[in-house]
């Protein structure tokens, strides 16, 4: 199984991120924003967290017009897999892969902590290795990860069980305690919380390896 | 040519910001301030001739978020 990670300027997780995809069993490439191609053969695609251009004009927006984000649309559209931690979410809302968008945080505050989640679905490679119900502890560092959707758009979600993760105990604000949601084909995941910082015990909690595993062994079946 | 872009966040959406300096206000002794709403302004030096529908491309490319945000043109 082969994942790409994008970089952005400002992009901060992206090595964290391969770190845990390669521990998992992927092979991973470092893909440039400025590249107008993919590496041949890549299943996912990971687009990290960070602060892509400074987050100038809103979060995410430039990455979401970056040259790379054509060839990330193009794979999505053909059924490929994408998982956008942080930053990352923010440019799948902003590229419109996934619905809604994150505004600043209700408190304005920027927070970084670990927060309770609470898996919705197991039904994606992303969350297969969880139970619904489960609560898993993963760090959030983010002060834009307020989750904004329409009701209609939140109806949708539900219905169509495409709320991955609900915080415990809502940090930001973020409609309906989304903190994770999957687009309607169930391969493009965003998440505001860092899985990547819990898969390795010196992180101080493993909940977040079970993703990382799961995305591993579905596609090496693909 | 000028065109000047005003980005607000659309109604109905909460504006922390927007709240978090109303609240600034009255803590300064301003009474009377019942609402805040934050925005951005976006002024674009353009080349003689760009139009305006050029521009509401740009807003609805890049400029405005249109899920959240809503945007007006002023062209001088």
């Amino acid at each position: 199984m082969r994942a790409a990670v994008i970089v952005f300027p400002g992009s901060n997780c992206d090595r964290d991120l391969a770190v845990a995809f390669r521990e998992a069993g992927c092979q991973v490439e470092m893909v440039w924003h400025k590249d107008t191609t993919l590496p041949s053969g890549i299943d996912l695609i990971g687009i990290p967290g960070g602060f892509s251009f400074g987050d100038y004009l809103r979060c995410g927006a430039i990455a979401a017009n970056s040259p790379i984000c054509a060839e990330v649309k193009a794979h999505a559209d053909r059924g490929g897999f994408v998982l956008g931690i942080c930053n990352g979410f923010q440019v799948l809302t902003e590229t419109g892969l996934l619905p809604g968008a994150l505004l600043r945080n209700a408190g304005l505050k920027f927070i970084c902590r670990t927060e309770l989640l609470t898996v919705g679905t197991a039904e994606s490679v992303f969350t297969g290795g969880y139970q619904v119900g489960q609560q898993i502890d993963i760090p959030i560092a983010h002060h834009d990860g307020n989750y904004i959707a329409s009701d209609d758009v939140v109806a949708r979600l539900t219905d169509e069980d495409r709320i991955a993760f609900r915080y415990a105990d809502n940090p930001n604000g973020s409609t309906a305690d989304i903190a994770g949601i999957l687009s309607s084909n169930r391969r493009v995941l965003g998440m505001m919380p860092h899985p990547e910082r819990a898969a390795d015990e010196k992180h101080g909690g493993t909940d977040g390896k079970a993703m990382f595993t799961c995305i591993a062994s579905a596609l090496a079946a693909v | 040519m000028k065109a000047r872009v005003h980005v607000m966040l659309k109604d109905g959406v909460l504006d922390p910001q927007g709240e978090a300096v109303r609240h600034a206000l009255g803590g300064l002794g301003f009474a009377g301030v019942e609402k805040v709403r934050q925005g951005k302004v976006i002024e674009l030096d353009l080349a003689d001739g760009t139009t305006e529908d050029a521009v509401r491309e740009m807003c609805e490319k890049l400029l405005a978020n249109t899920v959240i945000e809503s945007y007006q043109i002023e062209m001088s």
